[in-house]
């Protein structure tokens, strides 16, 4: 048994969470979520964005409280009713977005919640002292005293990851820790991971990335559309099994599709630069062309700068540089684009988010259907919108795309999410644009009006549009598209026909390339 | 030695007039570092003034009086602390709300209890604060210079007086030197980074208000009970949205508070001191462009010379989680 004692280490529970439901509203973000974590081993805890895995460790951490389920650490069940209990059973957290006081000096980051008594004074050597104890120990060196918002995010993260330390502890959670870091600085951050565990610690890792995953975890836990659906030996996987878990085989949509016939080029993007507020770059340096009458589909795991890139074209984000031709003029991608101007000059847009962006959910049906057209003369009597002919527009509009209930009067809050979809899609539409962006085209959307709106997407092209489809759906990209791109970390990482096996794009997607995939 | 004496006098009425202003201010402190946006000042020291006044007439103690009025001044901070915090509703909607019940309920309470039009019966004797003269005043007052400077500008005010000008200090020490401060500092500027440290926001801010409520109830007391003798209808006249404007003049910090408030108070205590007496040169100047000064400096020097005033990063911004 002795000669076991590192493996009989390495088999130490250190949190178990068995049966966890949560349900925000109406959308269970987690559902019946089993998981067990090792004590002193790196947990990877991989999914797509929204698959419910920030959810999940937010319960751990006692930000969210589960609807069901139990919580065990070091093998006894705890109820974790808030952060502090979550602290004080040994449990750290290092959020996406950090939670530091950004005109704070590290130190009173470090100190805020942990304060050695009333008077700061008194504690505050002890606080330093111990500090600097922490850096050795891990290597984590910080000015104490240097004011977070002046420091690079790569050190405003070693700060997070102090402040946990410095509480005592023994598991720490990292959400997306690489999100903002550039290569170098990840690099950096999985040596203070590997020197962590090495001292005992117990890591949970959450992120969408494989190759993380693949470098750093000893497990690896798969989560989806909030279940967890398959936990694993990260030795004893491989980058092809976790692509199709993340993205699981779903039941193949039938869509009729003729053969596309293109034609001249409608929309063109040349290297495009896009950074994100936090002034992370998202999009580097793409070109596309989208010719009238096909499709051309963006795949690519949700994050990795399709959503930028479909705001950048839209004239709502501002690109670094780069240049973007609408029918061969350019559209001012660097800030001064109009998005009113460039519905004028034929660009429809259907906002992946429908409720931020592509609806104003507590106006009325009528007035969502002619939202952002509301200059329109066909709508105006003289300075004063002409209600009639706008409800009655909005009535033609709920026949033609079977929007149910077809009462414009009824909020537009009132709709399901596909009858709202086809809202968005009747009203950019029925513009007869040449160019449509399409955004997520049936995120939270039924069954029934998927196809619907797939439909209505090949009539489009159909009808000699140029059509941009971004999807993290695979099988809706492989479905409509004429051609697929796949986007990864920002770049276009190849174009594959529709009919490409779905590994192989899964592969890309992950950003998984060729040459490596050949090495493997 | 004539424009000595004037110098002086003005002085005093400017440390007289600054002290409802400095004690209004540090509230809003309080509440605007806390996250808690505050433009009902105004109203909770109307009230705190009315409840002050109202209850030194009935019972003839002057500490009663402002003990009354800081439950008055506290309870309608609560009342702002339920909207913003508790219920999650805007912070300016509610503030506007508190200034027009105040504005509105003490004439109405005024005139039901005490039937004088809205004012509380005048104060005098133990229901009145005194001035309090500081040893040898008298003895020292025929030195040159030091002598009136000890004896009409330091000496002769009331202990409330002493009490706003002590609170800076102890204010900029709470804020910057304790826990409590450390963490009210944090929970404006991100909340997020104060509930997953394990600290409960709502409870924080709540305190912060409160403190707040106290000390518009001492600002309320001091109009009512030290500075004049009894309630008049209205009697704030905008002092509380001037201390607001000192505040974000002095960009939420205590001592920078102080030196606004001040400033403040001497255009104040100019625009007085002029009312019928022309300038040498410029002549006659309107006594309503004086009051204006504060408002009009607060702009112009927002505007363009000491740069941006930065608010705490969360104010007014009810604290949810995520999601």
């Amino acid at each position: 048994m002795r000669s076991g004692r590192g493996r009989s280490y390495m088999s130490d529970i250190a949190i178990e969470l068995k049966g966890i439901d949560k349900s925000f509203g109406l959308v269970q973000a987690n559902r019946d979520i089993n998981l067990v974590v090792r004590k002193g081993t790196i947990h990877g805890i991989i999914g797509e964005n929204g698959a419910g895995k920030s959810t999940l460790m937010s319960i751990l951490y006692g930000f969210y409280q589960a609807d069901n389920g139990a919580i065990f650490v070091d093998n006894n069940e705890v109820e974790i009713s808030g952060p502090s209990v979550a602290i004080a059973k040994g449990i750290g957290m290092v959020h996406q977005h950090f939670m530091l006081v950004e005109n704070f000096s590290v130190l009173e980051n470090i100190m805020l919640g942990a304060e050695e008594g009333q008077i700061l004074n008194a504690g505050i050597a002890k606080v330093r002292a111990e500090l600097l104890r922490l850096e050795a120990e891990y290597g984590l060196e910080v000015d104490a005293d240097a004011i977070i918002e002046d420091l690079p995010v790569g050190i405003q993260q070693r700060v997070e990851i102090l402040k946990a330390l410095y509480r005592g502890a023994e598991i720490l959670i990292l959400d997306e820790p690489t999100g903002v870091l550039t290569p170098a600085e990840a690099d950096h951050l999985f040596r203070i991971l590997d020197q962590l565990k090495s001292q005992g610690k117990t890591i949970i890792l959450i992120t969408h990335k494989l190759r993380e995953i693949m470098a750093i975890t000893d497990e690896v836990s798969v989560m989806r559309r909030g279940e967890m659906v398959a936990t694993r030996k990260t030795a004893e996987t491989s980058v092809e099994e976790l692509a199709e878990l993340m993205v699981g085989r779903r039941v193949l949509l039938q869509v009729d599709k003729g053969v596309a016939n293109p034609g001249k080029v409608r929309l063109e993007v040349e290297n495009l630069t896009v950074r994100d507020s936090r002034g992370v770059a998202m999009v580097k340096n793409v070109s596309l062309k989208v010719r009238e009458g096909e499709i051309l589909g963006i795949a690519g795991v949700a994050g990795n700068g399709q959503s930028e890139l479909l705001q950048a074209i839209a004239g709502i984000r501002k690109a670094e540089k780069g240049r973007v031709l609408l029918n061969g003029e350019p559209i001012g991608v660097a800030g001064e684009a109009d998005p009113a101007a460039l519905r004028r000059r034929g660009l429809a847009h259907v906002p992946e988010d429908r409720h931020h962006m592509g609806l104003v959910l507590k106006f009325e049906e009528n007035e969502n259907a002619i939202l952002g057209y509301h200059d329109d003369p066909k709508y105006l009597k003289g300075m004063f919108l002409d209600i009639d002919a706008i409800r009655a527009d909005a009535a033609e509009k709920c026949r033609q795309y079977d929007i149910r209930p077809p009462d414009v009067r009824l909020k537009t809050a009132n709709f399901s999410g596909g009858n709202q979809q086809k809202i968005v899609l009747a009203r950019e539409m029925e513009r007869d644009p040449d160019v449509i962006l399409v955004g997520q085209p049936t995120r939270g959307v039924d069954v029934g009006a998927i196809e619907f709106i797939h439909k209505r997407i090949i009539e489009m092209r159909d009808a000699g549009k140029a059509v941009l489809l971004v999807s993290v759906e695979l099988d809706e990209i492989r479905a409509l598209s004429d051609r697929v791109l796949v986007m990864f970390d920002g770049r276009i990482v190849g174009e594959r026909s529709p009919e490409t096996d779905e590994g192989a794009l899964g592969l890309l997607m992950a950003g998984v390339s060729e040459t490596e995939e050949a090495v493997q | 030695m004539q424009y000595f004496d004037t110098l002086i006098v003005l002085l005093q009425s400017t440390v007289r007039v600054s002290v409802p202003l400095i004690l209004a201010a540090l509230a809003g402190l309080y509440s605007e570092r806390s996250g808690i946006f505050d433009i009902g000042l105004e109203g909770k020291m109307l009230g705190a003034a009315f409840g002050g006044g109202a209850i030194a007439a009935l019972t003839g103690s002057a500490w009663l009086g402002m003990g009354a009025a800081v439950l008055v001044a506290v309870a309608l901070a609560l009342v702002h602390a339920f909207a913003s915090i508790t219920q999650r509703g805007n912070q300016i909607v509610s503030g506007v709300a508190i200034n027009f019940i105040a504005a509105g309920a003490t004439v109405i309470l005024g005139q039901a209890w005490f039937r004088q039009g809205g004012r509380t019966p005048p104060l005098g004797g133990e229901a009145r604060f005194r001035t309090i003269e500081l040893p040898f005043a008298d003895a020292l007052r025929d030195i040159p210079i030091l002598g009136p400077i000890y004896a009409n500008l330091l000496s002769g005010h009331y202990v409330l007086t002493y009490f706003a000008f002590a609170l800076v200090p102890f204010t900029w020490w709470v804020l910057f030197r304790t826990r409590f401060g450390l963490r009210l500092r944090a929970v404006g500027e991100n909340p997020g980074a104060v509930d997953t440290a394990g600290i409960s926001v709502a409870w924080l801010r709540y305190r912060a208000v409160i403190c707040c409520g106290i000390l518009t109830g001492v600002a309320g007391a001091y109009l009512s009970l030290a500075m004049t003798a009894g309630f008049v209808k209205g009697m704030t006249a905008g002092k509380g949205f001037i201390a607001l404007a000192a505040l974000i003049f002095a960009k939420w910090k205590p001592v920078n508070v102080m030196f606004a408030c001040l400033l403040f108070g001497f255009l104040d205590a100019a625009a007085i001191r002029m009312q019928g007496n022309p300038l040498p040169i410029i002549g006659q100047v309107p006594s309503q462009f004086m009051q204006a000064l504060p408002y009009v400096l607060t702009v112009v020097l927002l505007a363009g010379f000491i740069g941006k005033a930065i608010p705490p990063k969360a104010g007014g911004v009810p604290y949810t989680k995520e999601r």
